[in-house]
């Protein structure tokens, strides 16, 4: 079979020496971590590697000799390197050798117990270590295989990432240590830190736990006893604000916890909702700015209430017309005054409460506006409740003209089927035959021709109430979609594929170097970073969505009927 | 190293070079028709004469500007995003399979499928419209069954080459696919 060497580009100008690493045998390739350089004590680093083992979990062992002579080859020196082959048994033993400055190093394999004796093929396959080792491999096969597999079932290259993913304390000494094994690696010039880093994980701690403190203060308050009374804890339910607001709550208890991530997904999570707080909270703040200068918030809450006026008026005019013989179509005059008048004492009422109101619209608009600093996305949901109460009474007219045209529907059918001779048995929830008196059979033909020639003025107020209602609808859903974006979209994520693409791999992607003949076959293995659509896909926040809770059709027919309709399903609501 | 030419589905022409870079390594790369500076010096004078009816119809100068930047944008997204200037296939025995698509605009998409995901490469026929067109594609393994595929890959999807350039293809991935059997068989 062929054999693959993978060799770190960084080992490419080291000295002499052996090389460690891990050979997979199940797939017949080689990783090779570090070059040990001369002199040392063939016991000594048995230890090492023994210790390195014990604590990563990857079989670390000595694979073989590299040789970089700058004059020619050497024959004691070959000999020499054979007879490490003898100490360090490892089968195959593995020699690597470049001379002076040449791109073509021969690479061939000692075998003492082999049975076959021909030449295999060797591809020598140069990786970049400190980006496969930062690196995070997302491919379809993980998400496949169950946990219970064995790590030699998993791909080649997933072994190949785990095993220098894991080794990161083999890299932690450097040339600058004086140990008795010197090692070369892509850390071996200075072990890299940060300043900021070290600082900002030593302040972490105490904000952490400064954060839990008054996270838990805050949770305690709210599940205290005195808001749960009905009238309070009906309310709060139906305000989107209280929900977001319980939402980022949670959020911040993710952030604020002790417990360090465990896996990559749970970093990459925490990640996410500290960069997508930040910037809710930065734009609210920004938002906030641009309400206060030049008390646009005053002007906003003095044209509240004209706008409120308007709205109020033009649906007088709507209703005034309804009244009269709109579209040309005849009602029946008795019903549509009725109607009509119910619903403008309601409008009535309506503009007498906003006029009670308006004294204090300013102030507590004011008030609230600052709340916008806890962020856009509260913001928004306060605006969308402020909709919800403003048009408070199309809804309102919306739940008359749906009850009223429901009952129509229903006592209509009801009083067909009786007018056909036949009865709904509940028992049996089916249509069954049924024989009626003569009286009973003349009151309900009565009823029915009264309901039916009731029903076009019915229908047409319950049209027109369910447009306006749907109308409010739609804008209060496009606000909470936006909501939404904000709170899923992994912001960290998308930024990292942005500047730091080899974090996020996909998989990886060879290029064919330089060939040369009778030498083995040489190619430089990059990491082929994931897709935007699969970062947003991979790593998307959960949310508490609201999406269409029925498809068009049942919406439809729930229409016809007269049902109430609420289209947007929050999860964890209760089904009705 | 050479260049044969060979005709795609829709009678382009096009070009296979077939690189052998070792006993279990080889590359093959389709290179597809080149844009027509007829079709796009048409596609141009299309859209400005009618920015400059537009234009004489409206009196509004804002209508050329939108028209060149409009050109020029879609000009880059077709560069950038829709033409593909060659597609490469390399098969690296015992390593896997490398797919390479590159557009006008340098940018490249690669995808690489390991050896013990590849079941086979197979050129399987398809049925569009009044064409039946030939087209070769990749068989996935089925991870928990050995006789089942997972999925289907197509290659050369924008050259679409005719059968004759795609049983070279196949010819040349048979010989190292079939050294993984003996191997397997060795072992």
């Amino acid at each position: 079979m062929v054999l693959k060497v993978f060799f770190p580009s960084c080992c490419s100008s080291a000295e002499s020496g052996i090389l460690i690493g891990r050979w997979i045998s199940g797939q017949n390739s080689a990783v090779i971590l570090a070059v040990v350089h001369f002199p040392f004590i063939p016991v000594q680093v048995k230890q090492y590697l023994s210790e390195v083992q014990q604590v990563t979990k990857v079989s670390v062992s000595v694979l073989g000799s590299w040789s970089n002579s700058k004059q020619e080859k050497e024959e004691s020196l070959s000999e020499f390197l054979e007879d490490l082959g003898t100490i360090f048994s490892h089968e195959p033993w593995i020699q690597i050798s470049k001379e002076g400055n040449s791109k073509f190093w021969s690479c061939s394999t000692l075998q003492k117990h082999s049975n076959n004796p021909k030449e295999e093929e060797i591809i020598l396959v140069y990786y970049d270590q400190r980006k496969v080792m930062l690196s995070h491999l997302h491919s379809p096969l993980d998400t496949a295989t169950s946990a219970d597999h064995e790590a030699d079932d998993a791909s080649k290259l997933s072994a190949i990432f785990d095993t220098v993913a894991k080794s990161k304390i083999l890299f932690m000494t450097d040339r600058y240590d004086d140990g008795p094994i010197k090692l070369t690696h892509w850390q071996s010039d200075g072990v890299e830190a940060s300043i900021i880093v070290e600082l900002m994980k030593q302040a972490s701690v105490p904000a952490c736990m400064l954060l839990t403190f008054l996270l838990s203060l805050i949770s305690g308050i709210c599940r205290s006893r005195v808001l749960k009374f009905w009238p309070l804890s009906f309310l709060w339910s139906k305000l989107s604000t209280c929900e977001q607001l319980g939402h980022r709550l949670q959020h911040l208890q993710v952030i604020s916890s002790n417990k360090k991530a465990q896996t990559q997904t749970q970093l990459m999570r925490k990640a996410n909702i500290f960069v997508s707080l930040l910037i809710d909270v930065a734009l609210g703040i920004l938002l906030m700015s641009w309400l206060y200068r030049k008390n646009r918030i005053g002007h906003l809450a003095d044209t509240l209430i004209p706008v409120a006026d308007h709205v109020a008026e033009e649906l007088q005019d709507l209703l005034q017309w309804l009244m009269g013989a709109p579209a040309g179509l005849k009602m029946n005059r008795a019903l549509d005054q009725v109607l009509g008048r119910f619903f403008l004492y309601h409008i009535h009422l309506w503009i007498s409460y906003i006029h009670l109101m308006s004294p204090f619209i300013e102030m507590i608009l004011w008030y609230v506006g600052l709340s916008a600093c806890l962020g856009l996305t509260v913001a928004l949901c306060i605006l969308s409740d402020i909709i919800a109460l403003l048009t408070f009474h199309i809804y309102c007219f919306y739940v008359y003209g749906a009850r009223l045209y429901c009952l129509k529907i229903y006592g209509l059918s009801s009083l067909w089927r009786l007018f056909r001779g036949k009865k709904w048995n509940v028992l049996r929830q089916r249509v069954d035959s049924c024989s009626y008196d003569l009286d009973q059979l003349f009151i309900g033909t009565l009823l029915f021709t009264i309901l039916l020639f009731l029903l076009p003025t019915t229908a047409l107020y319950y049209l027109v109430f369910t447009l306006l209602r749907l109308l409010v609808v739609i804008v209060q859903g496009l606000i909470h979609l936006l909501v939404d974006l904000i709170d899923s979209l992994p912001l960290y994520s998308i930024i990292l594929r942005l500047c730091r693409s080899y974090r996020l791999a996909a998989g990886v992607k060879f290029r064919v170097l330089e060939q040369q003949d009778g030498k083995p076959l040489r190619l430089l293995m990059q990491i082929n970073p994931l897709s935007y659509g699969s970062v947003v896909q991979t790593y998307r926040l959960p949310t508490y969505s609201c999406y269409p809770k029925d498809s068009w059709t049942s919406l439809c027919k729930k229409l016809f009927l007269g049902e109430l309709i609420y289209p947007w399903k929050h999860k964890g609501e209760k089904q009705d | 190293m050479e260049e044969r030419p060979y005709r795609s589905a829709s009678g382009a022409p096009i070009a296979l070079r077939c690189r052998q870079h070792s006993a279990s390594c080889r590359e093959l790369v389709v290179r597809c028709p080149r844009l027509q500076l007829r079709s796009l010096s048409a596609v141009t004078s299309a859209v400005w004469l009618a920015a400059y009816a537009l234009f004489v119809l409206s009196e509004n100068s804002m209508v050329l500007s939108a028209a060149i930047f409009i050109t020029l944008i879609g000009l880059i997204i077709y560069l950038h995003f829709v033409k593909i200037d060659q597609e490469s296939l390399l098969v690296i025995g015992s390593l896997g399979i490398q797919v390479t698509s590159s557009y006008a605009s340098g940018k490249e998409s690669t995808t690489f499928i390991e050896m013990g995901q590849v079941k086979d490469v197979v050129i399987n026929e398809a049925i569009h419209m009044q064409k039946v067109v030939y087209y070769l594609c990749i068989l996935l393994q089925d991870p928990g069954d050995p006789q089942g595929v997972s999925e289907v890959v197509p290659l050369f999807q924008s050259s679409k080459p005719r059968l004759d350039c795609l049983t070279e293809v196949y010819k040349s991935c048979q010989e190292i696919l079939e050294q993984r059997k003996t191997a397997l068989q060795s072992s």
